[in-house]
């Protein structure tokens, strides 16, 4: 199996590279991160992040063959030779295939991502009907991985201002939660020509989000709420 | 001045839904002239002419262009929102965008009655 992997130490090298490495391996069911784990013992410098490899800690994000992924839950088998790595786009890269997720983060708290209420806590939780809970589903689940984020052309112009499909999925997860008491000051915070309203609806991010999430979605979502209360 | 980011200028809802309807204006107003020409047995100059001659047509005509005009407007301060990063520059190009549009819309009023 053939590879080329973005390569940079900003200690030895001036420039990224790319570098090119061979394995004896077949394909099968193993995933892409199987491969970077063995590319490892061959060569102990290549750096990348992973943790559970099992695609719920969202630490292996990269762009796989141009594309964004995480890859301990893409198999080899249906990756094209040779399988080009490369760091997330737009954010600074700190070595090989890791970077820095500041700035990525940074906009996450931006939208207050945990629950105000204000209410004193009842002796056991604060419940909802299961139709309400239903519309969390899609929405919760997300790892902020980063891919829809580092995959988004208004997040790559402006990642100190727009929120990003990451952040906004969360701050409509907040939004949607009958038991959150502060949507009038989420929707405020957002009502932005900037932090929402540079999402021209480019839906890169619901084709890389490896939870199959959809951010736009959540987005249009936002924006209806705005409407409704300001008509 | 403190080089921070800021952000919270509490608009964009506005703008944003103006763009989706004066998107659908335009389109009707373009089905329209392509479905009347369509239907016209003969097409040149007289069609053409006979089709702006009225009140109706040149006022609904006005109204495309300024839903057009407006459209045009949000969409490249979209654009220069994106890529032009200096806020001196930007208010600058805004500037000229505005000054492009009015003198637009009083061009279209004189070609529109003819003035």
């Amino acid at each position: 199996m053939k590879f080329r992997i973005y390569r940079y130490n900003p200690d030895t090298d001036t420039a990224p590279y790319m570098q090119d490495f061979e394995l004896s391996l077949e394909a099968g069911d193993a995933m892409l991160l199987d491969a970077l784990m063995l590319l490892r013992q061959q060569d102990d410098s290549i750096g990348f992040r992973k943790s559970c490899r099992e695609g719920v800690c969202g630490s292996d994000a990269m762009n796989i063959n141009g594309r964004n992924g995480l890859a301990c839950v893409t198999s080899l088998s249906s990756l094209k030779q040779p399988i080009e790595l490369r760091p997330l786009p737009g954010l600074p890269v700190i070595r090989d295939l890791i970077v820095d997720m500041t700035q990525f983060f940074k906009q996450y708290h931006s939208i207050k991502p945990y629950l105000v209420n204000n209410d004193p806590p009842p002796e056991t939780e604060r419940l909802q009907s299961p139709k309400d809970r239903l519309e969390l589903d899609g929405l919760y689940e997300c790892i902020l991985c980063g891919c829809c984020s580092t995959a988004c052309p208004s997040f790559w112009w402006n990642p100190d201002k727009f929120v990003g499909p990451a952040g906004l999925l969360q701050a409509y997860r907040f939004i949607a939660d009958t038991r959150d008491q502060d949507t009038a000051a989420r929707l405020d915070n957002l009502e932005d020509p900037y932090r929402l309203f540079r999402c021209h609806t480019i839906m890169n991010c619901v084709d890389v989000c490896p939870k199959e999430l959809n951010p736009t979605e959540a987005i249009g979502k936002i924006k209806d709420m705005m409407v409704k209360r300001t008509v | 001045m403190v080089n921070r980011i800021v952000t919270g200028a509490h608009y964009g809802l506005r703008d944003w839904l103006a763009q989706r309807f004066t998107a659908v204006v335009m389109a009707v107003y373009a089905v329209f002239i392509v479905v009347y020409l369509l239907l016209q047995p003969s097409f040149g100059y007289d069609t053409w002419i006979g089709l702006f001659s009225g009140n109706i047509m040149r006022t609904f005509s006005l109204l495309f262009l300024l839903t057009l005009f407006y459209h045009a407007w949000i969409g490249v301060r979209d654009i220069v929102m994106d890529y032009v990063k200096p806020a001196s520059i930007r208010l600058l190009i805004h500037v000229l965008v505005i000054l492009a549009l009015v003198l637009y819309v009083i061009w279209s009023v004189q070609i529109l009655w003819g003035l």
